[in-house]
Order: structure tokens, then sequence, then C-alpha cells
């Protein structure tokens, strides 16, 4: 396995604040029937207050478990085993349940994917709404109740004060999703991660909660991290983008420069194989192969099997984070060959 | 309605659907039952060796369109004619004979394969139905390596299940599946949306080389706009059970008529808008209760161009304003249709 603590994909500028969040060298051991696996890799990446990191990988790339580690939500069969998470210069990753529980919600939130299962069915969600007010700021059950509706209101859902006292079974997908990132923004925190926020939902309901987000966050200047494994999404909606791999992040930086000018094999294949990029009726740019299982990631490169640009030293050698520009950075023993087109 | 009639000097398409009609009763609580109109009017056509884009929100009726053209439901009203046949009116043999030129490629490749039979026993299963043409003995075998190699997998993946397969894989093995019986016509229905992306690309590009090589005929529903795009030749857009706009793929998609089509391709992510140079116009509100929909056009509850008239008259059959009408067959089902000058709303 390759050292824990991967140098931080950019320096920061002497003077500047330090980011709102920062991980680095988070390493996620499971305990399988078969054995310990390792599902997250000595990943690192950073945020600055208002700006959109996206997490961006395929399904089973380590992309969720690493928001799971940083907020503290890891599947009993997963822990953390190294690495740092720091959110406003305090670490988090080492704070026992209460300590951490007085971070969930003003300093550090999570949206979920599936609002369905993310909301308790018997109980009225003005009154899941309202319960961040009551625990973390000690409101009356009468005053957390006004806040609720307030939020309600605030991401778009009609006539909020009657609404709250239904169940979250009788609203629609997307309005559960609304309702979910309320209770998540609910006590205004300095960093949000949003787990496929808009996977589940129809295109045009997807396009009004992405608008929300980021309204959201241009009005509480809060650091979001977008887990994704949509292209476009990032591209639309992300200032930095970290791409995930089997485990690893094996490229880093402002989604502008990664997208247009890819410096990780696995990055371009992406970028080619969209439709949107390919010639109507021309055969897509496929990367060959499927991504690997997490009992069997091969020493050296994890990309190897799968790259038109592997060689000896791909199989010998696990490519270790390198900058290939400012504030960029690629896990690839070639990464220069990409560079001239 | 005379709309899906194709120009007089290309073929015969495969497939027509004029005026399907078909809703289902639901129990409602309180108020009694009420019924789910899930077509509502729905005409179509697939040509030969061509693929139709089926593009719509959750809710809209493409689901059960594609089983109607599977002849799993029945409409209550509207024809469907297939090859020259109305399927609906076959019995018995010819039936059967007929359900073998209709295949389904289905969404869910985990939940779509059988965990306890083998890739080639999931392949040869549909001989089982149509035991006069399933090839015998050895033949069989012959038949399953050719399947298993014309969609791109090894002989010696034939006795692996499908656990040891990848998402990527065991999509192959539906595929292989639905080409057993050598169908006219394949419905996807969202074939490549459980598929890592990486992987998307592989299984687009073997669903066209088999369009190539055999001349079959898609009916691919998806909800992603990139991907249709590339994959269609013409493209229909349904919302409420209705088809509001058909055309050839780019000009539906690049120049759609429909203020829905217009809103579902703005609403799409893109890759070639970075940064904050949004565009976009986002619909407000949801799709309305299929239960309930409202009166006019389906579509005017969330339209930006919605006026009086759309709430009391059914939308007339238009082109883009401003071109030349009676030439393609683009259509949009609108009051106010959308033109290279806006027509004041």
């Amino acid at each position: 396995m390759t050292p824990t603590t991967a140098p931080p994909a950019r320096q920061p500028e002497p003077g500047a604040p330090p980011p709102a969040l920062r991980v680095e060298g988070l390493t996620v051991d499971l305990t399988t029937p078969t054995g310990e696996l390792r599902a997250v890799d000595g990943v690192g990446f950073s945020v600055h207050k208002g700006r959109t990191l996206a997490l961006l990988g395929e399904s089973g790339c380590g992309k969720s478990m690493t928001a799971q580690a940083v907020v503290g939500l890891l599947d009993p069969v997963a822990r953390v085993t190294g690495g740092t998470a720091h959110v406003n210069g305090t670490e988090v990753l080492g704070l026992s349940r209460s300590q951490r529980a007085r971070l969930a919600g003003p300093v550090l939130s999570i949206v979920f994917q599936d609002a369905l299962t993310a909301m308790n069915p018997v109980r009225t969600v003005g009154a899941q709404l309202a319960e961040p007010f009551r625990i973390h700021r000690g409101l009356s059950r009468r005053a957390a109740r006004e806040r609720a509706v307030e939020l309600m209101d605030g991401v778009g859902i009609p006539e909020p004060r009657a609404r709250a006292r239904s169940y979250p079974h009788q609203f629609s997908g997307g309005m559960r999703q609304r309702l979910l990132i309320a209770m998540a923004v609910a006590l205004e925190p300095d960093v949000l991660i949003a787990d496929e926020p808009t996977t589940a939902l129809d295109v045009t309901v997807q396009a009004q909660v992405m608008e929300l987000l980021a309204d959201l966050q241009a009005r509480q200047g809060m650091a979001l991290v977008l887990i994704t494994h949509d292209l476009a999404v990032v591209a639309e909606h992300a200032d930095e983008v970290a791409v995930m791999y089997a485990g690893h992040v094996v490229e880093t930086g402002p989604v502008t420069e990664v997208f247009t000018h890819p410096r990780h094999p696995y990055t371009r294949g992406l970028l080619d194989s969209v439709p949107e990029r390919a010639a109507k009726g021309r055969p897509l740019h496929a990367v060959p192969g499927s991504p690997p299982e997490l009992g069997s990631i091969p020493t050296g490169c994890v990309f190897q099997s799968r790259c038109p640009l592997a060689a000896d030293v791909c199989a010998a050698e696990r490519p270790r984070p390198r900058p290939t520009g400012p504030s960029r950075a690629a896990a690839c023993h070639r990464s220069e060959e990409l560079a001239s087109d | 309605m005379t709309d899906v009639s194709p120009p007089s000097d290309q073929p015969a398409p495969l497939l027509t659907a004029t005026g399907l009609r078909k809703s289902f009763r639901v129990a409602r609580n309180r108020t009694g039952n009420a019924r789910l109109t899930a077509l509502d009017g729905v005409d179509l056509r697939v040509e030969r060796g061509r693929t139709l884009g089926l593009v719509g929100e959750s809710g809209c009726g493409k689901s059960t369109l594609a089983r109607v053209l599977l002849l799993l439901e029945r409409p209550d009203e509207g024809t469907l004619r297939f090859d020259g046949i109305d399927p609906f009116t076959l019995r018995g043999r010819a039936l059967r004979a007929w359900r073998r030129r209709v295949q389904m490629v289905f969404q869910d490749p985990f939940a779509s394969l059988n965990a306890r039979m083998t890739a080639a026993e999931i392949i040869a299963e549909p001989w089982r139905s149509h035991r006069d043409i399933a090839p015998e003995g050895a033949r069989r075998d012959t038949r399953v390596r050719e399947l298993l190699d014309l969609v791109g997998l090894r002989p010696g993946d034939a006795h692996r299940y499908p656990t040891e397969f990848s998402g990527g894989q065991r999509q192959r093995i539906g595929i292989a599946r639905a080409l057993a019986l050598g169908p006219d016509l394949i419905v996807c229905d969202e074939p490549v949306s459980a598929l890592d992306l990486s992987v998307q690309a592989q299984v687009l590009n073997l669903l066209a080389d088999l369009q190539r090589e055999l001349g079959v005929s898609y009916l691919f529903i998806s909800h992603d706009l990139s991907v249709v795009r590339h994959v269609a030749d013409r493209v229909s857009v349904m919302y409420l059970g209705r088809v509001v706009e058909h055309g050839p793929a780019e000009e539906v998609l690049d120049r759609p008529v429909h203020p829905y089509t217009s809103a579902l391709v703005s609403s799409a992510p893109s890759l070639e808008l970075t940064g904050d140079g949004r565009r976009r116009t986002v619909l407000q509100g949801e799709i309305p209760s299929p239960m309930d929909p409202p009166s006019g056009c389906r579509f005017r509850t969330r339209c930006p161009r919605a006026t009086t008239v759309c709430a009391e008259a059914e939308p007339p059959p238009a082109t883009r304003s401003g071109a030349p009408s009676g030439t393609g067959d683009h259509r949009g089902w609108c009051h106010h249709p959308l033109g290279p000058t806006p027509a004041p709303p």
C-alpha cells in the first residue's frame, strides 16, 4: 500500500485563509468475510469557503465512503485507519461521538441521495426540520416550528405552514430532496457535503435542486463538496474537481482546466466517452474493461489494466500525486504524455 | 391523426402506433376509485433498421407505451401496425411467432438476469418458448457461442453465473438474450443508465454495431438527452401521456418547437458549459398527477409561454414558426410554438 500521506493538491498561498475542509491521506478499511479490504486509500482534497469541490467517480470508487468518513457516519464494517480531516483547522476524525454531534449541523452537514430513507417516516416534516433548532439552539417548540416553516419557505416548498404538518411520503421526490437540503443547511454549516443529491430526480427537477444548492451557497457562503458520477454536473456546478478511481484520487485541479486538458488517462477516458462530445453515428471512445474489484486492486497503478499508456513502471510502482500545473496534480507516471495535446 | 405517416419516398415503417390510449383504475383513499390515464392518444413510428428515441420524465407514460408495443398491455383505444399487421388481432401460434419479433433489454442488469442460471442458459432461455426455431443439440451450443461473440463476450463466459460478471458484461448478456430470437425491434428501456460512464460507451457502441450488422430497429427509452442525441435517428418527446413533439433527432433537440422540449434540453447538464455561464431556463413545479391532468395543453401549468387559450383548447400540431410548413415531419403540439423569432406569449 502507498504511504497514507498524499501531498495536498494545492498549496495555500501565504496569508490565505485555511480551507474550510482539508482531507489528507484518508484511508478506510472494510472488514469482510474474506478479509480486510481497503476501500479508500490515501485520499486528499481541500475546499475553501464559498467554493465547490466535486468528488467525481464511478460506483464503488470510494467517493461516498470518503464523505461518510468525514462526517463520521461510516457503516460499522468500515473504519478510518489513517489520515486526517480538518474542518476550519480542527481535526474531526479523532473526535468522540458527543464532540461529533456538536459539529453536526452548525459546522459540518450532509445531504444524502435518497431523501425517503434519510427522513423519519413517522414524524411530520415540520417536527424533523425543527429538531436542529431545538437541540443546538435550545429554542422552544413553538419558536423552532416557526424556524422550520421559514426554512421550508426558503427552499421553495409551497404553502410551508400547512405542509409542515405532512409526512415525508406525502411529498414528491423533488420536494423531499428540498426538505433534506433544508434540514442540512438549517444551522448554516461551514461545510456541506452533498452525496449525489440529484441522481434520483428527473432532469427538470434536478436543475431546480442544483439551483437551490447554488442559491443557498451564495447566501450562506458555505464550502460545498459535491459527490457525483455526472461529468456534466461537475462542469456546471463545481470550481474544483477531485477524480477518484478504485479508492484513490487520481487527479485534482480546477474543473475548467482538468476538463479541457486532463492529465490522467482515466479522466481523459471518462471525458472522451461522453456522448455529447462524440460525432453522431461514430463509435464512442469507450474505456475498455471495468473498474477492479476491491479485493483485486493491482499493485502499482490502480488504472493500469484499462490504461492505453500503461508501461512497465505502472505495474511496478504506484504513482503518487504530482503537480501538473498551478493548483493541479495527477497520480500518473505518464501524465506528461497527455500534456502535449 | 395522420401526422406520423412518413413522406412517401421512404420505405414503409416497421411499426406505427396511432391514437393509443390506456388508462388504469387505481384505488384512491376516501374518494373511491380513480382512473390514471397513462397514454392519452399517442402516435409513434419506428423505421426499419433505425432508432427512435423516446424521451420524457418519470410518469409520462414511456413504460406503459413500451408494454403496449410488447403486447403486455392492450390499449383501450388506438391501433398498432407492425410490418403491416395488427398484432392485437393475432391468436395462438401466429401470436407466438409474432412475439419473437419484438424483444426487450432492461434497465437493471443486476435484476434482469436469473442469478441461478449460467450465461448460456440465460441466452438460450427464450428458445424454451419458441421450440420451432430453437437450435437443436450441438447447433444450440454453437448458436450460444455466436451470440456471446456477437455481444463481445468470450466462449468461456458461457458457463459463468451473473455474479461473476460486471454490470456492463451483464448488460451484454441481456442483449444477447434479446437477440436470440432474431427480433426486428428491440425495446431498450434505459439500457445504460445503471452503468458506469466508462462502461456506458461500450454498450452504446455495441448496440450501434448490432444495428449495422443485423438491421434491427430500436425503441430507445432514455432520460439522458446526450445519449439520445447520439443514438437516435428520430425522437418523440412525451409529457403526461402524450407525445408533445417528434421529428428527426437533431431537429428536435437543436431546434425544438415545444417549450417542454426546450426546457428539457436546457435542464440537462452539459459539459460544454463550465463555470458561471449558465443559460438555464429552470422549469418551475413538477409533473401534475396523471389522475387529474390539466385541461387543454397538459404542459400549461409549468409553461413560461402559457396563455388562456392553452387551458381552453387542445394544442394544434405546429411546425417551428417561421419554418416553411410541410417540409420534413418535425411537429410539436403547442399553441405558442418556439421559433427563430419568439412569438409573443
